[in-house]
């Protein structure tokens, strides 16, 4: 259960850096400070709407992310553009970012770990243990979002453009595609979907500064392991790492699970490089 | 990909400092043409204990204004040069470097956490600077350090539980659940206390180690055995808040063991929180009541006024910002010993540093009052390390209310180290 | 020739520069250059073969504790604990080579992250063996050269084994083996082609890697007088692959200036602003969109071509 909220995060984060990835082929270091911003905006829109606790949340829900994209999108117009999106200079650029980011945080909201009230408190209780019917939300409501997210890419004009642009960047703008349109609405649309995966989880965990750390690292395993540019399999790749050390730990001490469940999804991508479910020339 | 960098920052006071000595200074005092005593802060501004950090600069901050208003030391006004060592040990090793060849400082003082304090500690000793570390690590005492290693402000984590135990077995329960972080400063509170509370007849009856890179616990919740009557927990960063969260999820409102904290779990953070009302009820060790009690010394309200924590333990400008309030009085009480140590050993210059360490060493005793707000200390010359009363509070209605105060005989036990014997 | 002119030539200022620099500074330059051969290290695999590991923490943690541990256990003297920690961290690359080389491109990166994400755990695991977080203190640097005092013995050790590293370094860049790791990294399929075993190539490639970065991590230990888990983070996977990309990847001398660029940028960037991580960041943006190639490579494509 636990590992279906760390699953249906982590896909939302992954399936936002497989965007990225996929389509711009920019490894986005920065991917885990948009998410920590998304998190911290959400205080910050909390605080500030005030009122019940619901109405607040819903607000932060609807603008963090959007606030977040932009900010996305920003830095693709002034930095990665510019670039060219050469792999290597993105990489430094991207940790540029994620520095410049984590120091807006620590100036503007500071060092400590603050939560946000979730919309509701309900608790689903049995006789043995509780569970919070939040958390059922979270994973009802991610899940709308992949959906979603799916339907934006395989249905609309927009997805399709971007779809065409991930195969092959060069007869897209021969096609008169504005390939820079797309970057930017791609860059914005990852970042978004890490924001939603972080405002999801802020009244879970809390919002703090270096917490982007943990899901940039785990993003970018769920979206390998899962074959690059493959939706499908990011998300399947998402469910297998939230199940995978959950399991591990059943059998043995935690720190040994982590290592273990680590060499294993290692193991995955050393006897099939291409990931779970990527195309043999990934 | 936290710290990658170890960011640092200079805080020469001399500019902001010179004004707050000009205007702050008492009236007529002067200072002369006295060169000031500098003293380097290894500060953790950014990474993973920049939480602590704010606090323990803020905290230097009114302690330095309250000497210098007094007169200094030795006649010399005093400066704090602070500097970033971004929580890393590889960086704070660089900042002890910084502080004593570059700034020049006379000392270092302020770390916080263990790693770091080892770390820097060693290129302390081969500069030959006092190192006096405020981080509660059971490190110095065990002899790992060096002679120019000391921690004379706060009690260590050792002596911190083993003086829980009497209190917890004899009022909470005898069968004990342990919830700790897998790694060092865990350990530490593994090991004592489960020594500690079998010396007093009772038993740890599961050990449960969370990972260091875990940031969700409610699988691990299920392990705590359900004849546990009292459930132990103690953990460290920004992912503590979670932990108390999901254990209220997990009990709900059923019934649950009686619950025994250290405080560290909530440094920084209210204890009011949505989500953490589960606390309700629930026991903490606290080294120094973050909420202002009723019998609160003169010296106690002086020195909350003085750092500008308000009587819920928030600063007084912004009642989210909540203090590291056991852990931050180290920072003035070291500042008290450093003025009475370089008092006490005539202090002029860096000849003197070893005069210094021989005046501290000798010191035995500590009383209550301004210097030392947290209360009474013993001071042991041979280990290096101080012992003083610890707390335990009751949350009632979202406080942290004091229901006992331990002796500091409770915490004190054999010598592992006599640094007075080493060498410089 | 002028070459390695320029290349003793360096070495001749650092000569002078650790014995006549200020104290600070000077042991601020023994760290660089012990940091430095780390990056040169990570420049082989990644600057010249084109393996973009986010693993070498791994490597340079398996030189600190391989240094650390047979002196802490096993009273090891400390020149022969370096060794030992040089050949840890080629032992660990070789393994780690043979199963991740199986990848590559960003796959490649993933799974050495991955590794050296397991190494540190491992490393907290055996807490009481490692010291875990807080790690283990090291005698003093003192007695790694009897007779000379710590701070002469530390320069000296630093300065050898910079000097080792880049003029192998340079010679390796130089030698047949050297223009077929730059012919695979352009070009693996061709390589293959003509009859290469890419595969026994870039592992050879990593094993070298490996053996600087041990190196540099063993020598750190022991100079500094500290080992401990944190060096097995991320962070110290990042480090290098940045003082690469700054100092410029692919030139021999490029991880010194990078390595040395990095270190003051954030050591003065304190003495200005308080905000030093907002510092850094705009240092790095700015670096790459106006030099993108690094700072050598930037001057290398301008100006001095025949720059190795």
């Amino acid at each position: 259960m636990e590992s279906a909220v760390t699953a249906a995060t982590l896909a939302l984060t992954a399936v936002g850096l497989s965007l990225v990835f996929g389509v711009m082929r920019v490894v986005n270091v920065a991917h885990g400070e948009f998410f920590m911003l998304g998190a911290v905006s959400a205080w910050f829109i909390t605080t500030w709407v005030g009122g019940p606790a619901w109405a607040s949340f819903l607000v932060a829900l609807a603008v963090a992310p959007l606030f977040v994209a932009a900010l996305a999108a920003l830095a693709d117009r002034i930095v990665l553009k510019r670039l060219d999106y050469e792999p290597e200079a993105t990489i430094v650029a991207t940790i540029g970012l994620m520095y410049i980011f984590q120091q807006a945080a620590l100036s503007f909201y500071g060092p400590q770990a603050m939560p946000v009230e979730p919309p509701f408190n309900f608790r689903i209780q049995l006789p043995w243990f509780g569970y919070s019917a939040y958390k059922l939300s979270v994973i009802l409501f991610a899940t709308l979002v992949l959906i979603g997210v799916w339907l934006f890419l395989t249905r609309t004009k927009a997805g399709l453009v971007m779809r065409a642009t991930q195969v092959d960047r060069e007869t897209a703008q021969a096609f008169g595609i504005d390939v820079d349109r797309v970057y930017a609405g791609v860059f914005a649309l990852g970042a978004g979907l890490a924001a939603i995966a972080a405002v999801l989880i802020v009244p879970i965990q809390q919002a703090h500064y270096l917490m982007g750390h943990d899901p940039l690292l785990l993003a970018f395993i769920t979206v390998i392991v899962g074959g690059l540019g493959s939706l499908r399999g990011t998300i399947i790749a998402a469910v297998f790492i939230g199940l995978s050390d959950g399991l591990i730990a059943f059998f043995w001490s935690p720190t040994l699970a982590k290592i273990l469940a680590t060499l294993l999804v290692a193991m995955v991508l050393v006897f099939r490089p291409q990931g779970l479910f990527g195309a043999k020339q990934a | 990909m936290t710290n990658l960098i170890t960011p640092t920052r200079r805080t020469l006071l001399k500019g902001m400092g010179a004004g707050l000595l000009a205007s702050a200074a008492l009236p007529g005092h002067v200072w002369g043409q006295a060169a000031p005593i500098k003293l380097g802060f290894q500060l953790h501004r950014t990474g993973i204990g920049a939480a602590y950090g704010r606090w323990y600069e803020r905290t230097a901050q009114a302690a330095l204004k309250v000497v210098n208003d007094a007169g200094g030391i030795n006649g010399r006004p005093v400066e704090i040069v602070f500097e970033d060592d971004a929580t890393d040990p590889k960086r704070g090793a660089e900042v002890v470097e910084k502080l004593a060849s570059q700034a020049g400082c006379d000392l270092i003082f302020g770390p916080l956490f263990s790693h770091v304090v080892i770390g820097s500690a060693p290129r302390a000793g081969e500069l030959k600077i006092p190192y006096l570390v405020c981080s509660e690590g059971y490190h110095v005492a065990s002899g790992m350090l060096n002679r120019w290693t000391m921690q004379p402000g706060i009690t260590d984590v050792r002596a911190q539980v083993s003086s829980m135990a009497p209190w917890v077995t004899q009022n909470l329960g005898k069968k004990v659940t342990m919830v700790y972080p897998d790694y060092a400063f865990g350990y530490d509170h593994r090991d004592f206390f489960t020594e500690a509370v079998k010396a007093q007849g009772g038993e740890v009856i599961a050990q449960i180690a969370i990972p260091p890179t875990e940031t969700t616990f409610t699988r691990y919740l299920p392990q705590i055995p359900t004849e546990t009557e009292v459930l132990y927990h103690v953990m460290v960063g920004p992912a503590v808040l979670t932990f108390v969260k999901e254990l209220g999820d997990f009990y709900g409102s059923g019934a649950r063991p009686q619950i025994f904290g250290f405080i560290d779990s909530l440094e920084a953070v209210d204890t009011a929180s949505p989500g953490l009302e589960f606390l309700e009820g629930t026991h903490f060790w606290e080294a120094h009541n973050r909420v202002k009690q009723a019998d609160a010394s003169e010296a106690e309200t002086f020195y909350r006024a003085a750092v500008g924590v308000d009587d819920n333990g928030a600063s007084v400008s912004d009642a989210a910002d909540v203090a590291t309030y056991s852990h931050m009085f180290s920072v003035w009480e070291t500042l008290s010993v450093i003025k009475k140590g370089m008092e006490a050993a005539g202090y002029q210059g860096p000849a003197d540093r070893q005069k210094f360490v021989e005046a501290v060493e000798a010191m035995t005793t500590f009383d209550a009052g301004q210097d030392h707000p947290q209360g009474a200390k013993v001071f042991n010359g041979k280990t290096h390390q101080v012992f003083g009363h610890q707390f335990i509070s009751k949350v009632e209605g979202g406080k942290l209310m004091r229901v006992h105060q331990t002796a500091i005989e409770d915490g004190q036990y054999a010598d592992a180290v006599d640094y007075s014997t080493q060498s410089f | 020739m002028r070459i390695w002119t320029l290349h003793l030539f360096t070495l001749a200022v650092l000569a002078v520069l650790l014995a006549t620099l200020p104290p600070y500074h000077a042991t601020n330059l023994a760290r660089i250059l012990v940091l430095a051969v780390f990056a040169i290290g990570y420049n082989l695999a990644f600057g010249y073969t084109g393996l973009l590991s986010l693993g070498h923490a791994l490597f340079f943690a398996a030189g600190v504790y391989g240094a650390a541990l047979p002196i802490t256990y096993l009273g090891l003297p400390q020149l022969p604990a370096l060794v030992a920690g040089l050949l840890a961290g080629g032992l660990v690359a070789g393994v780690t080579g043979l199963l991740a080389l199986r990848t590559a491109g960003v796959s490649f990166m993933i799974v050495t992250l991955m590794f050296a994400q397991a190494g540190y755990l491992t490393l907290l695991y055996f807490g009481p063996v490692t010291g875990g977080d807080e790690g283990l203190v090291l005698p003093d640097a003192a007695a790694l050269l009897p007779g000379l005092s710590a701070d002469v013995a530390r320069a000296t050790i630093a300065y050898a084994l910079f000097s080792a590293a880049l003029l192998s370094s340079l010679a390796l860049v130089q030698s047949r083996l050297g223009r077929t790791l730059v012919a695979i990294r352009e070009n693996e399929d061709r390589s293959r082609m003509l009859g290469y075993n890419t595969f026994a190539v870039k592992l050879t490639a990593l094993v070298l890697s490996g053996l600087f970065s041990g190196a540099a991590g063993a020598a750190y230990a022991l100079l500094f007088g500290y080992a401990g888990a944190s060096f097995a983070t991320i962070q110290y996977s990042i480090l290098p692959m940045l003082w690469v990309l700054m100092g410029g990847a692919g030139t021999v001398l490029g991880p010194l200036v990078g390595t040395a660029a990095m270190f003051y940028l954030v050591d003065i960037a304190g003495s200005y602003t308080t905000a030093t991580l907002l510092f850094v960041g705009v240092a790095l943006v700015l670096l790459i969109l106006f030099a993108p190639k690094g700072i050598l490579g930037t001057i290398r494509e301008r100006w001095l071509t025949w720059l190795p």
